[in-house]
């Protein structure tokens, strides 16, 4: 069995962070999980770096082969674990090194988006970005552009968006029971 | 495969010199990285590229310490493959590692120390829980197919081609035009030999059309591309030149039969400065020596009433006036992409008044005006017939240039100092150049320079404003920044040394092999240094301009390292094949179908016997499409499954 510690002590994690609210005495730094495609958006940061574009530290990057491998639950699983935005970079319309699959990922970040608005997610934690390879100073602009924007927004608190904590975590647990329905087994080829 | 027993996992954090270490606190890292779950053995080092960092890893495995290895250092588009290799060569699955991107993602992109030590931190955390979930498998490789496509028959196509002939393989040139010979064969001399381009370029050209290994089709366009490296599937569409090319002698007896006695359209070849006749040999050297017949121009393809003594004319009956396009489908291993440049077109320069005086030229006009075989023999005569007393040439038309485009064509210095010696030496004129900086870096190169100084070619240094007409002459205006002021001088002809730009097909090229284009639209090179002639798509590699803008040293320098690395493959007879490919586990698959229609490349078939739905993993590319669309989370990719995913966030947010 993997190690599974991370998922459900997150409960414990939300119910701390709940509790200590220290925005009052420390700006507030943002978390964004970036989920870039290796063709375009990921060689743009990679070009961003090489150039020294600084940008903000809030972007943390996961590397996909393409935009089209989003699944919708990774965006669920990053506001859960405690990111305060998501941010998609795939390749232009067209350009996509698989044909289509930033398309796909278009498509599912649409319905996406109008699901976690009935979670009382803002639209603004949820970015879908076309950043080509060339376009290392994109990557600088946008990430900057939503860390300032959920700077201004305040974390994602779930427990409090209309959700009671209860539900939330009961919530929770059914998804985990959902996502993660034993990997190990899942993934057995 | 489920994990048998803990994991141990080691972490090496690299310093790359400065370039890490001075923005991350390294040290604080290793201790980090140390209490995370499933770490054996954190360690840091000043270059983990280097020999002795992949050794420490290699050793760590073999000592039993380490079974799985998380590489903090660049990106892994730079280094991945080198540590995959240290980890195989450790005696693990080259799978079982991760790498922690805190170069490009946090060090060069990070202000604030702190803020990148704790970014840098939390993706060391991500990576740690990731491949801690990360599966054994071992690497899938498949067998090249020994042909090669050269896309473009310029200088840079002709040498890659004749090269791998030569060593053997069979090569497809494919050329749009219908000469191979490109740019260079419309230059009169090159810089800073004088050598003749036609005498350098022609035996070249004829060793192409006499090699029994290349099968050369000009007049062609590669129509589709399929299939991966190895084993690519390529159809080219060759149009219709009206003439059968088996049996054309290139006599040119037709051309004089035609009932047009002159030029009737522009000719390209010439830049519209002659007229070509409707059936035409672009020039006399022209690879392979057949003549084509132009359908716009040629009065029997509107009225069908020629008495076409073209066909009479032709004593083999090669001509053809039925011949259809033609789809010819062949299969390469590899293919090499020299599809060459576009010259800056003058007219986005209004100020500079090309298009708008007679007496303004660019450079490609000028190097035709000055080639024997060009519309006037060699001689330097003028749109007016009249010939010029004084010459400007007018450096960086389209380059260095906010308005059009910010880079340096590299050429144009050279062949500006050759057109003003050849110039001189044809005509007499006195020539001024005006320029920026001049940028003589090459062999030979300054050399050059200094003897068209001592030869009486004037310089000043200073962008040109603008070219006016006033009283019939044309006058340059420039600030010469040496002196100081402003310098208004009357010339008969200005030369505008126009740079290089993509093809304006470059886009679409682009997307038919699948490759990455810079923001000015040259294709891109895998690395700018290591990996030059290699494209992000393996097994598709470039030479020439359509990389950059470079000279015809250079090109013939690239387009041969482009078939060393064609023929290191081909010879070598096996390709990896991308890891990271789909599969679908038979025994949770529900049979919905939903990943059939998903897949761009049809590499899912569904069997309605089992009612399962497999994924063949030799045309999967690994998108990994489809597994985001499985409802059942039976489609999982290799190194991308949900799994590792999931686990990769968690690390990311709460390690």
């Amino acid at each position: 069995m993997p190690d599974t510690a991370g998922l459900v002590k997150l409960p414990e994690e939300m119910a701390a962070a709940l509790a200590t609210d220290d925005t009052a005495k420390q700006p507030f730094a943002p978390t964004i999980v970036a989920f870039f495609c290796t063709w375009c958006t990921y060689t743009a940061a990679d070009m961003a770096g090489l150039s020294r574009m600084a940008y903000s530290p809030a972007i943390r990057v996961v590397r996909l082969m393409c935009s089209g491998r989003l699944d919708p639950q990774f965006v669920v699983a990053a506001f859960r674990h405690g990111a305060d935005g998501v941010l998609i970079g795939g390749c232009h319309p067209g350009d996509c090194h698989y044909q289509e699959g930033n398309y796909k990922a278009l498509r599912r970040v649409a319905l996406l988006r109008s699901l976690l608005g009935q979670l009382g997610i803002e639209p603004q934690r949820l970015r879908l970005e076309w950043i080509s390879a060339s376009e290392g100073e994109k990557v600088q602009r946008v990430c900057n552009e939503m860390a300032e924007q959920l700077r201004e927004l305040g974390p994602l608190r779930l427990g409090s968006q209309g959700l009671q904590a209860e539900q939330v975590q009961n919530g929770h647990q059914e998804y985990l029971s959902i996502d993660t329905h034993d990997p190990v087994e899942a993934t057995t080829p | 495969m489920p994990n048998a027993g803990p994991v141990k996992v080691g972490v090496y954090v690299c310093h790359c010199g400065l370039n890490i270490a001075s923005k991350v606190d390294v040290s604080q890292m290793v201790a980090y990285a140390a209490t995370l779950p499933g770490v054996s053995v954190a360690r840091e080092y000043k270059f983990m590229c280097a020999d002795p960092g992949q050794e420490l890893i290699q050793q760590d495995i073999k000592d039993g310490l380490v079974d799985r290895v998380v590489v903090a250092s660049c990106s892994p588009l730079m280094h991945e493959a080198t540590f995959r290799r240290a980890t195989s060569a450790g005696g693990i699955s080259p799978f079982l590692f991760q790498m922690a991107n805190i170069r490009e993602d946090v060090a060069w992109v990070t202000d604030d120390r702190d803020a990148a030590t704790e970014k840098a931190k939390a993706l060391v955390g991500g990576a740690v829980r990731r491949v801690s979930e990360h599966e054994s498998f071992e690497r899938r490789y498949v067998p090249v197919h020994p042909e090669v496509l050269v896309v473009g028959g310029g200088i840079a196509g002709i040498h890659a081609a004749l090269v791998m002939a030569e060593a053997g393989k069979h090569v497809y040139l494919v050329e749009k035009e219908a000469t191979i010979g490109g740019h260079m064969a419309r230059f009169d001399k090159t810089f800073p030999t004088l050598d003749c381009s036609a005498c350098i370029l022609t035996p070249k050209m004829s060793s192409v059309r006499a090699n029994p290994n290349i099968t050369l089709w000009t007049y062609s366009d590669v129509e589709s591309v399929s299939g991966f490296s190895g084993d690519f599937v390529v159809r080219v569409r060759r149009r219709p030149r009206y003439v059968n090319e088996d049996l054309c002698t290139g006599c040119l007896s037709c051309i004089d039969a035609c009932i047009y006695k002159r030029g009737r359209t522009d000719d390209p070849w010439n830049e519209g400065l002659s007229k070509r006749r409707p059936i035409y040999m672009a020039f006399p050297q022209a690879t392979p020596s057949v003549v084509v017949v132009d359908p716009e121009a040629c009065v029997d393809f509107r009225t069908h009433k020629c008495p076409r003594p073209c066909v009479d004319a032709c004593e083999r009956n090669a001509m053809d006036f039925d011949q259809k396009p033609r789809i010819e489908q062949i299969k390469v291993g590899a293919i090499i992409l020299a599809t060459g440049f576009h010259t800056f077109d003058a007219r986005r320069i209004p100020a500079y008044g090309y298009d708008r005086y007679p007496g303004v030229y660019t450079s490609l006009e000028v190097e035709r005006l000055l080639n024997a075989s060009g519309p006037t023999n060699g001689e330097l005569v003028m749109r007016d017939g009249s010939h010029p007393r004084r010459v400007a040439i007018v450096h960086c038309v389209g380059s260095r240039d906010a308005n059009t485009n910010a880079y340096c064509s590299r050429v144009c210095c050279m062949y500006s100092l050759k057109l003003a010696h050849l110039v001189r030496e044809r005509s007499g004129a006195e020539v001024t150049e005006f320029y920026i900086d001049l940028r003589t870096p090459g062999k030979g190169y300054e050399e050059f320079y200094e003897k068209i100084q001592k030869e009486g070619t004037r310089f000043v240094r200073g962008r040109v404003a603008q070219v006016t007409e006033e009283d019939g002459a044309l006058v340059v205006h420039a600030t010469d920044t040496i002196l100081g002021k402003v310098r208004r001088v009357p010339v008969d002809m200005v030369i505008l040394a126009v740079g290089m730009e993509p093809q304006p097909d470059a886009e679409d090229v682009r997307r038919l092999f699948n490759i990455g284009c810079g923001a000015e639209g040259f294709f891109t090179e895998r690395h700018p240094k290591l990996a030059p002639v290699s494209t992000f798509t393996d097994g598709i590699f470039l030479a020439g301009a359509c990389q950059g803008p470079k000279d015809i040293p250079d090109t013939v320098a690239q387009a041969g390292a482009a078939a060393a690395e064609v023929l290191a493959m081909v010879d070598r007879g096996s390709v990896e094949i991308e890891p990271a490919t789909a599969f679908i586990d038979a025994a949770v698959c529900s049979g919905c179908r939903t990943c059939v229609g998903m897949c761009p490349f049809s590499a899912i078939s569904f069997d309605a016997a089992t009612n399962v739905a497999t994924v063949n993993e030799v045309l999967c590319k690994g998108c990994g499409t489809c597994v985001a669309a499985c409802p059942s989370g039976a489609a999982q990719q290799r190194l991308f499954t949900d799994a590792e995913i999931f686990a990769e966030l968690e690390g990311l947010l709460y390690a």
